[in-house]
């Protein structure tokens, strides 16, 4: 009875479907039509970074990078409904939303090729930098959430992870104090149906993520990750919510990731039935959200070729200035451990200092 | 000045900087209205309010996790992980996330958390409540890590904790909680992170120890000089990192004879650190192997058999001949 009782309870929200159009008894959130032009400007830009960023790594300009294709919707539409001065705890996949939320192109590539500055998240810019250790900034959301309660600020926290990453103990740890103490944290689940190889199924039982919410007494949605309408609706109200005391809110967004899992050598022919790649394809958030603005008179080939060439420019632009940057020396990295560097580490860099200067 | 057991200096140190400064938070489990398992946070709940102390879900990695969070954006938590042997439901946090949130971000974020946790033997304590990890946390870049074993330097060495910029792991011996008193002044002072204390002067042989090992040093001290006529240096190294290597080297050379003595097990122990540096720095001026007396490489032992398991004055003493006759 409790089983069917969820299901009812977590039905996923579209509001746009892959048809380009508004699903019947659903309004679309209230957006200007250059808010709208600029969400797609910032998706359809994303995409051409994605791609072309593949393309950077695979010519060895760029190390480390995770596809973001597919998810564009949650990428943009999930920063694109707070403030900049909301706080945001990426993963590593979420490159795209950091961008949005006002972190340099510069930036995200040098952190990608490990290169000095990697993670040096500039003031003014509200996020912690990538997290790599799945579900750790669960923790850190509920944790800076509960810091705006104390300080009675009306900001917000929000968290984006994937599906694998519900699995592990942080999520729950993050999502009970978040509860416990009310904060005004978003936790949100890009749910791309795979983390790495293993499928959703290997990774619960549950129907849903979004169900788990339940187990926290907290608010808890599902929703089409693909709809930029339902993802953008769904954290407005989450942010809503927070600022108004009501606590967390558990956003389970369901997407699907067009590319691999990271350019590291995942390839998901190993993993994912072809069939089903072209099937999540036709149900792109791209594709339905040109379709409506198209319907509505606000695209034209013209306007994305413009967006593609700006972005192209943008990248090779970045791109180059950060191959000229400095790559960084071993005496950089003893500056940051600590405040004040400690003895040890003034004298490990002197002795390599002076064994550079005699090895000459 | 007041009398002040260990437990009552920790206590006082954290009113006392709760008082001069907002931003501190006290937070673990049962620390606020109950005033914690040891009476650590007693009244501090009644004093600073809901606001300022937490009682926290029984979660190590959720408190340390959360905290991280509030140090990085504008609070100075003092997070309490009940019992040491329970830290590793928190290695991610603290090692991962605090230790390097500075360094990951190029200095743009600051963790300035404390992390106080009880530890060490000899009060029969059930399992996974005794074990020495400090060890685990010198290993760490980006972390402090700092052992009191007076009231004395357990309120001064608090409350530089508080002020530090930085994560500190502050280990409080279990066993010395309240078995000694000392005069400790009222309001703030501090002592300074990362300064050994000579807490006696000798000629003819070094002993280094930290925590419950200190007193237990200073009586095979004592009865070294009493039964041999030898004068015993000890060292109190009351923060393991970074280590004062400064006071360590200068006995050194003074003695030429050195023995490290701590609780947790041997290999790979802090012992092993200083035992290398004290190679790689002073070795022209040993007359003698440096010689470690720890816990035996076994898992906390049993309560029944600790007394036999923790370095005994009987065995420092062993050491302290075997240096000196060698």
């Amino acid at each position: 009875m409790i089983v069917a009782e969820l299901k009812q309870e977590f039905e996923t929200l579209q509001i746009l479907n892959p048809d380009g159009e508004i699903n019947e008894g659903q309004e679309p959130p209230e957006l200007s039509d250059e808010e709208l032009k600029d969400l797609y400007r910032w998706m359809y830009g994303l995409r051409v970074f994605d791609q072309r960023a593949i393309k950077l790594n695979r010519q060895g300009r760029l190390g480390f990078y995770a596809p973001m294709a597919g998810q564009e919707a949650c990428q943009i539409g999930s920063v694109a409904a707070l403030n900049k001065d909301d706080f945001f705890f990426p993963s590593y996949r979420d490159m795209g939303a950091a961008m949005y939320h006002g972190l340099p192109m510069e930036q995200v590539f040098l952190y990608s090729r490990g290169q000095k500055g990697s993670g040096q998240i500039p003031e003014g810019v509200n996020m912690f930098p990538p997290q790599i250790i799945i579900a750790a900034h669960v923790l850190h959301a509920a944790g800076a959430a509960w810091g705006f309660n104390l300080k009675g600020e009306k900001k917000v926290a929000i968290a984006l992870f994937g599906d694998g990453a519900t699995s592990q103990g942080d999520f729950h740890e993050g999502l009970n104090f978040a509860a416990v103490y009310n904060a005004p944290a978003i936790f949100f689940v890009q749910n791309n149906h795979y983390a790495i190889s293993v499928p959703l199924e290997k990774q619960m039982k549950s129907k849903t993520i979004a169900q788990k919410a339940v187990a926290y007494d907290i608010h808890g949605v599902r929703i089409d990750g693909n709809d930029i309408f339902a993802v953008y609706k769904a954290v407005k109200e989450a942010a809503d919510r927070g600022r108004n005391g009501e606590g967390p809110t558990l956003i389970e967004a369901v997407t699907y990731r067009l590319g691999p899992h990271t350019m590291a050598g995942d390839d998901p022919a190993r993993y994912r039935k072809k069939e089903e790649e072209t099937d999540w394809e036709k149900r792109e958030p791209i594709r339905r959200f040109r379709k409506y603005l198209q319907n509505k008179g606000l695209w034209s080939e013209e306007w994305e070729k413009q967006i593609e060439q700006e972005m192209l420019d943008q990248i090779a632009e970045t791109i180059k200035k950060v191959e000229k940057m400095d790559k960084g020396q071993i005496t950089d990295l003893f500056e940051y451990v600590y405040t004040d560097m400690t003895p040890d580490l003034k004298k490990q860099k002197e002795a390599y200092l002076r064994w550079k200067e005699e090895t000459k | 000045m007041a009398t002040m057991t260990m437990i009552k200096a920790i206590n006082d140190a954290m009113r006392v900087e709760m008082e001069r400064d907002e931003r501190v938070l006290v937070m673990g489990e049962d620390v606020g209205v109950n005033g914690g398992v040891f009476r650590a946070t007693e009244g501090l709940y009644q004093q600073f309010g809901e606001n300022r102390v937490f009682d926290t879900p029984l979660a190590e990695s959720g408190i340390i996790g959360t905290a991280v969070a509030l140090a990085a954006t504008g609070f100075r938590p003092v997070a309490e992980i009940q019992f040491s042997g329970f830290v590793y439901e928190t290695m991610d946090q603290i090692c991962s996330q605090a230790a390097r949130l500075r360094f990951r971000s190029g200095g743009r974020f600051n963790v300035p958390l404390v992390i106080r946790s009880p530890y060490g033997g000899g009060v029969k304590t059930p399992e996974m409540h005794s074990d020495s990890l400090e060890a685990l946390f010198v290993h760490q870049p980006g972390l402090k890590v700092v052992i009191p074993s007076t009231p004395y330097d357990a309120k001064g060495l608090l409350i530089s904790a508080m002020r530090d910029p930085d994560p500190v792991l502050f280990f409080e011996p279990m066993r010395l909680y309240r078995s000694v008193k000392q005069e400790v002044p009222e309001g703030e002072y501090t002592v300074p992170i990362g300064k050994a204390n000579v807490v006696k002067e000798g000629n003819d042989v070094t002993l280094i120890a930290w925590g419950a090992m200190v007193p237990m040093a200073q009586k095979a001290a004592e009865q070294a000089e009493q039964e041999r006529g030898i004068s015993a240096e000890v060292i109190d190294l009351r923060t393991l990192a970074p280590m004062d290597m400064e006071t360590i080297l200068s006995s050194v050379e003074k003695t030429g004879r050195v023995v490290v003595v701590h609780e947790a097990v041997g290999t790979a122990g802090v012992g092993a650190e200083i035992i290398a540096r004290i190679n790689e720095e002073a070795i022209l001026s040993l007359e003698a192997p440096v010689l470690r007396v720890t816990g035996f490489d076994t898992p906390y032992p049993i309560s029944s058999l600790e007394d036999e398991w923790l370095p005994s004055v009987a065995r420092i003493r062993t050491a302290i001949d075997k240096v000196l006759d060698f």
